[in-house]
């Protein structure tokens, strides 16, 4: 029972979801030159972009397709994967490249068991990797979701990460 | 006028002229690779830049309007040293197995580099290679050979509006593929092959059938009846070095024979065929008045691109099979019975200037015979590849004649190759039909040239047929939404009757042609079929002794039960997200 409550729990949600969408691409209507603004909404509402937005968003803005998975594929912004709940960034600036930034997402990948730009089974984390956040004199640097870390050691890197549920 | 001077060479050229296309006036050749003379000039490879005294920094010459009184300098040491890294750069990336690649001796980039005298490439890429997309049924993509020119993308978009390829992700990652790298056999594409004929190296080819049709010849068991497609005979000689448009029809039947296929046929007959049928169509439509406009069916490219994005005109099509197909269904029930061969041994070999001929071969339905009515699609390109192989040079062929059963044609049929040829060969036999005696004028010129959407208006009897004439998915987009339009808000269309080929030019700008084409020589192309139909001495499909004959023997007559059977398809509704069938009609 509990299985099912479940279930038709997330199906709810799922239609709620598709709903917004729905609102959302009725404000862009037939509007092509508003393509990544909706891309923009629709990944906030679904904190990824499944294919069946895309083909939402595409057919609603008047847009091909292949134009809108262009759009997609190019901006480090949108994802086409689920998200998990924290988002860890290790920083693959300069600053952080030359003081072991390689060697923390190394670590992270090899712990979590995951690649960068990929998630946990779990959902609980996705990996990523930026180029700069602007603390090049915290190198090396890594980001959990609103929080930056600095001079982060490989040995202590999992603690952190650890905190975030 | 501007005058400017190019390497100290004093020009004249109109304003707007390209550096690019000034200096080759100068008799200077600037090099390129993503330019071509039918496109847009997009500044992507940046191999044409050049120097202009008293302006900053490189211009690219085919995006840069000459400009008065400029001094360019378009070979300096630095411009020549800045090539030559452009080009290393892109063969670092690029893979260079050039010997077993489908473009050896036809690559830009290798005449670009052998151009430049690059000898050695001090860089190589540390990138796996990426898998061939090989899901098509008529188009193959090599992204390892790709140099991201954008020159496909252009064409799939902005001619042919079909959007199937797109450029993805960003930086060393760029690809160009179809949506959700899911591959061109499953997307929107509509195999008509403008990005083949575009490409500059050998990121884009057919889906080759070349082996099996040897596997075939060679079969002692297998009778290989071959076909071969009007604007074939315009085209096949460039693959032997002579001039665009040359028409070697009767050396084109010598050399087939002498590869060993056993029947050499021509769709021209068909094509005949095609204009009894659906000219046929065409007059009850106009006796009826329903379902007008009619539209041609010929174009396998257009098929798909109106089942995808206009499949409401479903009713308005011709049922018309292509010419192709047409052969097929007849060449293993007709052709088998009265040449007592077993069909089952008959293998069907087409000859095209086309790659959506590859898909249509394959689709489920086309098999009215009992067995796939089509077997084997060949290029243009890729029967001058297997002449070469067999050691055949075209030139030096005797001319000779068709097989008979389905050999005989008339100019009607040859016309069919170029933009407007099947309105006017349509024309000419309902005229007939609806009013028992002949055109006067058999030429109808306003349907003829390539300038965009053709329109004319013919008077049979008293009733004014209004037709145009499409070619290319954009232009064919734009006269598909006006009489979508008309049909909404008047409840009919302006139009008659409607001619749709998929690509620029018609057949003779297919996605078979040779390598290196251009609008140029496809008009010649098309010129030299005008010129076969005034040649022939039957100029109307219904003149056609041997479709007389196979009516009396065989269909009863035009629009029967057995022709509808054999003759005749119908379509499906396509998704624009895959292309796949979504529900039948």
């Amino acid at each position: 029972m509990v299985t099912e409550n479940q279930c038709s729990c997330e199906q709810a949600q799922e239609e709620e979801l598709y709903g917004k969408l729905q609102e959302v691409i009725k404000e862009h209507k037939g509007k092509p030159k508003e393509l990544i603004m909706a891309l923009h909404k629709a990944q906030n509402l679904f904190g990824y972009l499944p294919r069946k937005v895309q083909e939402m968003v595409a057919e609603g803005l008047n847009v091909s397709l292949s134009e809108v998975y262009g759009v997609i594929t190019f901006y480090n912004f949108f994802s086409t994967a689920p998200q998990g709940r924290n988002n860890v960034k290790v920083c693959l600036g300069t600053a952080c490249y030359v003081r072991g930034g390689q060697a923390l997402l190394k670590k992270a990948e090899k712990e979590l068991g995951i690649k960068a730009d990929e998630t946990t089974e779990d959902r609980r984390y996705s990996l990523g990797i930026v180029r700069c956040i602007g603390a090049c004199g915290l190198a090396p640097a890594m980001l959990i979701n609103d929080d930056v870390y600095g001079r982060v050691k490989t040995t202590k890197m999992m603690e952190i990460i650890k905190k975030y549920e | 006028m501007i005058k400017a001077k190019i390497n100290n060479v004093d020009v004249e050229v109109p304003e707007g002229t390209s550096i690019l296309w000034a200096a080759r006036k100068a008799n200077f050749t600037i090099p390129t690779l993503c330019s071509h003379p039918d496109l847009v000039p997009g500044g992507q490879c940046g191999i044409c830049v050049v120097e202009i005294e008293g302006i900053p920094g490189l211009k690219r010459a085919c995006m840069t309007p000459l400009g008065e009184g400029w001094k360019v300098h378009t070979h300096t040491a630095r411009l020549m040293e800045i090539r030559r890294q452009l080009v290393e750069l892109i063969l670092s990336y690029h893979d260079t197995d050039c010997l077993t690649c489908i473009k050896n001796n036809n690559c830009e980039l290798q005449a670009l580099a052998a151009t430049l005298g690059i000898n050695t490439v001090e860089w190589h890429s540390l990138e796996e290679r990426l898998p061939i997309d090989r899901s098509s049924a008529a188009i193959v993509r090599d992204p390892n050979k790709c140099i991201l020119c954008g020159r496909c993308t252009q064409v799939c978009s902005n001619m042919q509006t079909v959007n199937a390829l797109a450029v993805n992700h960003r930086g060393y990652s760029t690809v160009i593929t179809a949506a959700f790298d899911m591959g061109l056999g499953n997307s929107v594409c509509i195999n008509c092959g403008q990005c083949v004929v575009h490409c500059p190296v050998g990121a884009l080819y057919e889906n080759s059938h070349i082996e099996k049709v040897w596997d075939a010849i060679h079969d002692p068991d297998k009778f290989v009846v071959v076909q071969e497609a009007p604007a074939v005979r315009v085209m096949l000689g460039e693959e032997f070095g002579m001039e665009p448009g040359t028409l070697v029809t009767g050396k084109m039947y010598a050399a087939l024979r002498r590869i060993g296929f056993d029947a050499v046929l021509d769709t021209n007959f068909s094509a005949d065929l095609t204009i009894i049928e659906e000219g046929t169509e065409l007059v009850s439509r106009l006796k009826t008045g329903k379902n007008l406009p009619l539209i041609t069916s010929c174009s396998p490219g257009w098929i798909k691109f109106m089942e995808t994005f206009f499949h409401d005109m479903i009713p308005h099509m011709s049922t018309a099979k292509s010419p192709q197909q047409m052969f097929g269904a007849l060449a293993k029930t007709y052709f088998a019975e009265q040449r007592g061969i077993a069909p089952e041994k008959i293998v069907s070999v087409s000859i095209m200037p086309c790659t959506a001929k590859k898909f249509e071969c394959q689709r489920p339905e086309m098999r009215a015979s009992g067995f796939q009515d089509v077997d084997f699609v060949l290029t243009t390109r890729e029967i001058g590849r297997m002449l070469r192989e067999a050691g055949i040079d075209l030139n030096e062929m005797p001319d000779e004649k068709a097989d008979s059963l389905l050999g005989e044609y008339t100019g009607a049929a040859t016309i069919f190759g170029t933009t407007g040829g099947v309105m006017e060969a349509a024309l000419r036999s309902a005229y007939f039909l609806v009013a028992g005696r002949e055109l006067e004028s058999i030429d109808i010129a306003p349907v003829r040239g390539l300038k965009g959407i053709k329109e004319a208006e013919i008077d049979i009897d008293g009733l004014k047929v209004k037709v145009a004439v499409a070619h290319s998915g954009g232009q064919a987009r734009r006269l598909m939404e006006k009489v979508q339009d008309q049909l909404r808000n008047e409840g009919k269309s302006e139009y008659h009757f409607i001619e749709v080929m998929a690509c620029p030019g018609g057949c003779v700008g297919g996605g078979g042609q040779s390598w290196g084409s251009n609008m140029a020589k496809r008009a010649r192309r098309g010129e030299s079929l005008y010129a076969e139909d005034r040649s022939l001495q039957h100029r109307r499909s219904h003149e056609n002794p041997s479709i007389k004959v196979l009516y009396e023997k065989f269909l009863g007559k035009p629009n029967s039960e057995k022709s509808h059977t054999l003759l005749h398809t119908h379509y499906y509704k396509r998704s624009t997200v895959d292309g796949d069938i979504i529900a039948e009609q």
